[in-house]
């Protein structure tokens, strides 16, 4: 596979505030391929470069609903059909008792389904990410604020995405080696 | 932050002392794991603790070679010190869960600088109650038939048994515990792997950090997911125990049979739970310097929050006695009598004491803000708590409806050892956890920052 020699344009910024007007005015001059980096969550700052579809809620969903019938399910395929017990009397299908695993196993299933749903639709673990080439990008986990536009975006030129992050404000701007 | 939480934050000790930027929050917190070098006082405190531990494996190692016969279990009391430590240890466990996502439904954000250290406690406080249950099957080295996998025997577990409900529910617990721990401590490996300059730590960090950039699409992802995470532990917290409970209140012995168990047996976990963040966070705080992250305001939440689940569980007592009383069954008085006046009248007196009348000093809004005073006030209920553990499983079962079936219960030297073993296990792991990983929540702490507003 051919690599882009540049993976993009990424500019600092001192604040949240700042890096969320960044971010906002960068999605609204027409660049699309952008994203931003900051140490903490910042609210608003995902709706403003562009993103708006979480599927991890869905993910969770169905986990859910697999873990509740699995749960239940093996209850009543264990109990009542591959080997049946009569415990005290008790109906095969006794299914008040098996409410509890069959809850239980809800909550595990969606659980994990947030967690390695979460990792998958973000793409982790990923050791290595060109954006890590920037020196200081080491301080987007400390006490700064990154936007990046990437190369693949059909308005990304050089010179010009360059005069348009530098009018933005930002502490510094460097080219992203691919 | 809304209106009211301003409100609480100016009247009272603030959740973060002032002065602090996004930079000196990092650099204090990270710099405890990579560059303040360990002290003596913890090499000595983990080599006790890790004796304390050699000792656990020594007592288990016997007991494997020997059978459950060392302890002091007989017929009727089959559910020694095991069951007891199991349940003391599981409901400690519940105070990490409670604030790590209860709290974080509730918008609660003086949760953030406590949270990490306190989930840390549930895991390690869950790795102890997980053992007991396993080395008290008898023949541990099979505990593995208590799940259900296909087997050449055929034959399946007892799902009507709450035993079954409860393997199932702690070893949910200890997924879904494990699991949010460390969600939360990615964006936080990855501060240290950008701060560490050791190159093993590096590596170790870098590969735990799952190479997390902090893009606002993965923070947003990662948001929903944390926020997910503590909608569905929330129930599974108050499951927990309430199963715990079930393998009591399901049986018909008189002193378990009861429909308050469950949520006495929640409310005391609680309660014995921030007993234990106190006497962990008191002593943390003052060694490592992180007063301001860890205020006041902290130490007097946690004694309110043990004042009220206190109050659950003395309540819950007030139940059992009065419904001995009331229902008019002669076993179930007999039961309340043998407790005040029985052979085990002194730890019955003692758990009392422990759990309702000593901790009433907590109304005193001076002993709530004296760390001293509350470390002290939390041994106590830990005590207390184990004590009434003791009193469910031990007294219940030596006094049942035949006088031809009752006994007495010795603990031999054997259960001590394993009991003590455990809790040099849990501090051996805190050891290591306080030097190894940012017990504060890093990234969270420099939300409560007033620069981490957006300005509009």
């Amino acid at each position: 596979m051919k690599r882009d020699p540049i993976y993009g344009m990424i500019a600092e910024f001192d604040s949240a505030t700042a890096l969320v007007e960044a971010a906002r005015s960068t999605h609204q001059a027409g660049y699309k391929k952008i994203d931003a980096y900051s140490p903490f969550p910042i609210e608003g700052l995902a709706e403003a470069i562009g993103f708006d579809h979480d599927e991890v809620p869905l993910v969770v969903l169905i986990g859910g609903i697999v873990g509740g019938l699995t749960g239940y399910l093996m209850q009543y395929w264990m109990s009542a059909v591959d080997y049946p017990l009569n415990i005290g009397g008790k109906p095969y299908h006794s299914w008040p008792s098996f409410i509890v695993i069959t809850f239980e196993m809800t909550i595990l299933f969606a659980g994990i389904s947030a967690v390695f749903g979460m990792l998958a639709l973000n793409g982790l673990p990923m050791p290595y990410h060109p954006v890590f080439n920037v020196p200081r990008f080491a301080l987007a986990s400390k006490d700064r604020f990154f936007l990046i536009v990437f190369s693949s975006d059909p308005k990304y030129d050089a010179a010009g995405t360059f005069d348009f992050l530098q009018r933005l404000g930002p502490r510094s701007i460097s080219e992203v080696p691919g | 932050m809304d209106e009211q939480n301003k409100i609480a934050v100016d009247t009272q000790a603030p959740v973060i002392e002032p002065g602090y930027t996004f930079g000196t929050v990092t650099e204090k917190i990270s710099a405890i794991v990579l560059t303040r070098p360990a002290s003596n006082g913890w090499f000595v405190g983990f080599g006790v603790a890790f004796l304390m531990t050699m000792m656990l494996l020594y007592a288990i190692g016997y007991l494997v070679l020997k059978g459950i016969g060392i302890w002091g279990v007989t017929i009727p009391i089959g559910w020694g010190f095991a069951i007891v430590n199991f349940v003391w240890w599981i409901g400690i466990g519940h105070a990490g869960t409670l604030i790590s996502a209860i709290l974080l439904l509730l918008r609660q954000s003086w949760r953030n600088s406590i949270n990490r250290f306190a989930e840390a406690m549930t895991l390690f406080a869950v790795a102890c109650a997980g053992i007991f249950p396993a080395i008290h099957v008898g023949r541990p080295w099979l505990a593995y038939w208590l799940f259900p996998y296909p087997s050449t025997m055929g034959v399946w577990p007892q799902f009507r048994s709450p035993l079954m409900w409860d393997v199932f529910a702690v070893s949910t617990y200890a997924t879904i515990s494990a699991m949010f721990w460390f969600i939360g401590l990615i964006p936080d490996m990855a501060t240290l792997r950008d701060r560490a300059t050791h190159p093993v730590a590096r590596i170790a960090y870098g590969m735990l950090s799952m190479g997390w950039r902090g893009s606002a699409r993965h923070w947003h992802r990662y948001e929903t997911a944390y926020l997910l995470l503590a909608g569905l532990a929330t129930p599974l917290v108050l499951s927990v125990h309430t199963v715990v409970s079930f393998d009591f209140a399901v049986g018909i012995v008189p002193g378990w049979h009861t429909t308050i168990f469950p949520p006495y047996f929640v409310a005391g976990a609680i309660y014995s739970g921030f007993a234990m963040v106190l006497m962990l966070a008191i002593p943390i705080r003052k060694i490592y310097g992180l007063e301001d992250f860890i205020t006041e305001l902290h130490l007097q939440n946690a004694a309110k929050v043990m004042l009220a689940t206190g109050l659950i569980v003395a309540y819950g007592y007030g139940i059992e006695a009065f419904m001995g009383w009331y229902s008019g069954d002669r076993y179930d008085a007999f039961t309340i009598w043998n407790r005040l006046h029985g052979p085990y009248a002194i730890p019955y007196w003692s758990l009392l004491i422990c759990n309702i009348f000593i901790p009433q000093v907590l109304w005193i809004r001076k002993l709530r803000t004296t760390p001293v005073a509350l470390f002290l006030v939390s041994g106590v209920i830990l005590v207390g708590m184990w004590l009434e553990r003791f009193i469910i499983v031990v007294v219940s079962l030596h006094r049942d409806f035949l006088t031809s079936s009752w006994g007495m219960y010795y603990p031999t030297r054997w259960d001590w050892m394993t009991y003590i073993g455990t809790i040099g296990m849990f501090l051996a792991a805190i050891f290591l956890f306080v030097r190894l990983l940012p017990m504060i929540s890093i990234f969270e702490m420099r939300t409560l920052l007033p620069e981490a507003e957006v300005k509009e």
